[in-house]
């Protein structure tokens, strides 16, 4: 039932952005990470917001799904805004308030809320990728995607077998561990209270029957591949093929849009501070 | 035409301490036979499976499957491909997240065109009858069915023999027969060589024929007939009776005129025989 | 100890799109010195609700009464009932941990019995070893993982029955094992049942198996207990089992064709019951014609 935890990550309806091809996706956020990074004022990370409004509405996740995702990492976010805030330094600054070595100014404020700003449309965006593509998908995109790699000797297949057996794990080991917990509790174990040492004590009879299972598992495993004609990536066929379609080319052009969106709006507008002039 | 030859074959997990998983096994299955291997729980029921698809080579002996020695290395992949093998544990054999790409495993492994791998999914899924679970995940289906799924890995290579190591053990009973009814079709409809290892009793009912391991080696063969009939033997070597023969024999020990039923239905027919005479 | 379940229900995963509902208002009454049986399919509810026997999942809705404690009640002594109720989940070789069989055995014990010697612990793991058909000397300093599969079998319910619980839990005991084994396993609970284990429910899908031990039953369907009964009336019943997908004793569907040709045995479907009942037909039809 965890599992569902795990994997509740990718939101299953069938949308634009689902049927794009997961390579696309993978390289469109990383375009997208490149439009925020090259976003040096308000208008621009405006264009930015408005990309990611359209491609959430295009993905038929409802928003505050996607907010969810904001809301594991505040705390973060958060954290490196007080930072900020109080620690930014510069040349000359608007000063608010100042007390010993912590100064307080217009500069810094602006500056944290862009910062804050940028990690948001950073993490809805790339939740965006995990919302709209299953596991599987996943790693075949970040597979093809490393092929390249494979002439510097770089175990791409292998690599990606491995990820996704791992995937393919994940909830039977959930499961054992459930089970394992469930069994050690009926015999008195004691999970919930105690000291830090006492607790991680209480961990080892769940942890080494786990470990004891996913050797024997990986054992089976390795029996049942070898079985199945398994000798490597050499004469191996591919039965899922990736394959790009008219809804990757218009991903590509909106992505260009907005990165040559983005960097006409820092070139007329000025960078961030350019607000401060009209104000102060 | 020999499917598998065993002469005299010897396992031992660890070599030179003289304690052998098999002991000396000499085995002729014929193509389309359809064999269940019997014995307790470490009577090397698996150690001899394992050696039939070359996962195990013989410490001593030879393994000979469709004329190739397992022994030999260049042989192994020609093997594996000829004599598929489902395991015990439902859970530890699948590859993938999804069915259909678990199925395609082993037609990619032995380098078949996309084409062809498509046409071999939805073969061997609609020969386990789980035609409508292509793109379902393997951890949400249930035990029978999973083990469906691994007959059609294993099937989708299309071997010729079809090693089957406890593969019902950890089903339930809708899951064993959902499992057997598939192997007694391919079987029956497709010829295929079967060796099916297992300790329900019930389950060798279906075969044409029965091997009893103890202690590494083959104690009895002959038709499940012939071994049932030999209930004092199959008991000394720790295995019991299917219940409908157990009730028949104490039938017969009570002075009525049955015997030979393994089944419930056969066992009614009896009773119902012989009180009708009487 | 007495267990009364009314009404349970438990949802999995509640108020999310995963939610599935696993037991739908279960009502069973279990008594005391009752060899209890529970059939049903995967996915029937019958896991969940020996979960809720032992406190592992909490009780959401409805009523539980194991013994004294009140499942429902928030000052429930849960590793009290932990105690007194033994669990011993399927496949409970999978939960053995310790460097030795005699430190495994003893886990449950320092858990539950903390103020409890050393040398009486000793005598209590010797003691539940031998129970279970092991021999103490030759086990106790070995690790778990170097036994057999039967062994390791023996030395989890040696864990389990360490502390001496008055009710004990089984899910499939028997399963994947031999014949041989298969018997073995029920003996022992035959063993010790009676004694201080008062109460012993298992759960099987081998309907021989609770036709031949069980003094009640209760078959759960869909998160609810459809049947609660003697073995022999529930097999009576075995057109409804067969209609719920579930299989009957190789005994009961004996009986079921012999009714359909006229002949109608009082059984209560154990092996050793229709043998009598059939030779005692035979021997009537016999003398019927000699008179």
């Amino acid at each position: 039932m965890l599992n569902d935890v795990i994997f509740g990550q990718y939101y299953p309806v069938r949308s634009f952005v689902h049927n794009m091809d997961p390579r696309a996706k993978i390289l469109f956020v990383i375009a997208y990470i490149v439009a925020i990074f090259l976003a040096d004022n308000f208008y621009a990370l405006a264009a930015v917001t408005l990309f990611l409004i359209v491609a959430v509405l295009a993905s038929r996740v409802p928003f505050g799904r996607v907010l969810r995702s904001v809301k594991m990492i505040l705390f973060l976010i958060i954290f490196t805004a007080i930072l900020n805030l109080f620690f930014y330094a510069g040349n000359e600054l608007h000063v608010i308030w100042q007390w010993k070595f912590i100064t307080l100014s217009w500069e810094a404020v602006i500056n944290t809320v862009f910062l804050a700003f940028r990690l948001f449309l950073l993490v809805m965006g790339t939740s965006v990728l995990t919302l709209t593509t299953a596991p599987v998908p996943l790693t075949d995109g970040i597979e093809s995607l490393l092929t390249p790699l494979k002439w510097i000797k770089f175990p791409v297949h292998e690599l990606a077998l491995i990820m996704s057996i791992a995937l393919r794990f994940i909830p039977t080991l959930m499961d054992e561990t459930n089970r394992i917990v469930a069994a050690q509790k009926a015999r008195g174990a004691n999970f919930e209270t105690g000291g830090l040492i006492k607790r991680a004590k209480a961990v080892v009879p769940v942890l080494i029957p786990l470990l004891v299972s996913a050797f024997r598992r990986a054992e089976d495993l390795g029996d049942a591949m070898d079985a199945r004609c398994y000798s490597g990536a050499k004469g191996r066929t591919k039965y899922k093929k990736l394959v790009f379609t008219w809804r990757d080319l218009v991903g590509a052009l909106l992505l260009a849009a907005l990165i040559a969106g983005v960097v006409l709006l820092n070139v007329y507008l000025g960078g961030k501070f350019a607000i401060l002039d009209a104000f102060l | 035409m020999e499917a598998v030859r065993l002469e005299n074959v010897k396992f031992a997990y660890r070599e030179g301490e003289g304690s052998y998983a098999v002991n000396g096994v000499t085995l002729s299955v014929e193509e389309g036979e359809f064999v269940a291997v019997l014995g307790r729980n470490g009577s090397g029921k698996s150690t001899l499976a394992k050696m039939i698809n070359a996962l195990l080579i013989p410490t001593e002996g030879r393994a000979i499957v469709f004329g190739l020695d397992t022994a030999d290395e260049k042989n192994t992949f020609e093997i594996r491909k000829s004599a598929g093998m489902v395991f015990q544990n439902p859970d530890n054999q699948t590859v993938a997240s999804i069915v259909e790409d678990d199925v395609a495993f082993g037609p990619e492994n032995i380098g078949l065109p996309r084409e062809e791998i498509g046409r071999r999914i939805g073969f061997a899924l609609d020969a386990v009858g789980m035609s409508a679970f292509r793109s379902a995940t393997p951890s949400r289906l249930s035990g029978g069915q999973k083990q469906r799924i691994a007959i059609a890995g294993v099937l989708a290579v299309l071997p010729k023999i079809m090693i089957l190591d406890e593969s019902t053990a950890m089903l339930d009973p809708k899951g064993r027969r959902e499992v057997m009814d598939v192997v007694k079709k391919l079987n029956k409809e497709r010829g295929m060589t079967v060796i099916f290892i297992t300790h329900f009793m019930d389950e060798a009912l279906e075969a044409d024929r029965a091997v009893v391991m103890h202690r590494g080696e083959t104690v009895m063969d002959g038709t499940p007939r012939e071994i049932f009939s030999r209930s004092d033997e199959l008991e000394m070597y720790g295995l019991a009776l299917p219940r409908a023969a157990y009730i028949s024999k104490k039938l017969a020990e009570g002075g009525m005129p049955v015997g030979g039923a393994f089944r419930a239905e056969d066992l009614a027919e009896e009773i119902c025989a012989s009180l009708q005479k009487a | 100890m007495r267990i009364v379940a009314k009404g349970l229900t438990y949802t999995y995963n509640p108020r999310s799109p995963f939610a599935v509902q696993a037991l739908k208002g279960v009502d069973i009454t279990i008594e005391e010195g009752e060899f209890f049986g529970i059939i049903g399919h995967t996915g029937s509810g019958k896991s969940t609700f020996l979960q809720h026997l032992n406190a592992l999942v909490r009780l959401t809705g409805g009523y539980l009464k194991v013994g004294e404690y009140d499942l429902s009640s928030k000052k429930c002594d849960v590793l009290g009932l932990r105690a007194k109720v033994g669990m011993v989940f399927q496949y409970p070789e999978y939960q053995l941990f310790a460097e030795t069989v005699e430190k495994d055995v003893m886990f449950g014990l320092k858990n539950f019995c903390r103020d409890m010697g050393e040398e009486e612990m000793r005598s209590a793991v010797r003691e539940a070893l031998e129970t279970v058909g092991l021999d103490y000397e030759e086990v106790r300093d070995r690790s778990p993982f170097e036994l057999s599969g039967g062994q390791k079998r023996r030395a989890a319910i040696a864990g389990v029955i360490v502390t001496k619980p008055e009710v004990l839990i089984l899910d499939e005991p028997a399963a994947g094992l031999d014949p041989l084994g298969k018997k073995e396993i029920m003996q022992l609970l035959h063993g010790i049942h009676g004694g201080w284990c008062k109460t012993v429910v298992i759960v099987s899908h081998d309907m021989d198996e609770i036709a031949e031990n069980c003094t009640r039953a209760a078959v759960f369907s869909e998160g609810k207990v459809v049947m609660e009964d003697t073995p022999a009336a529930i097999f009576a019943r075995s057109d409804e089992l067969l209609l719920l997908g579930l299989d009957i004793p190789v005994t009961a569907k004996c009986a079921r064709i012999l009714k359909e040709r006229g002949i109608a045995l009082d059984t209560d479907f154990t092996s050793d019951d229709l043998i009598r009942k059939v030779l005692a037909a035979y021997a009537a039809r016999k003398e019927g014609r000699g008179c």
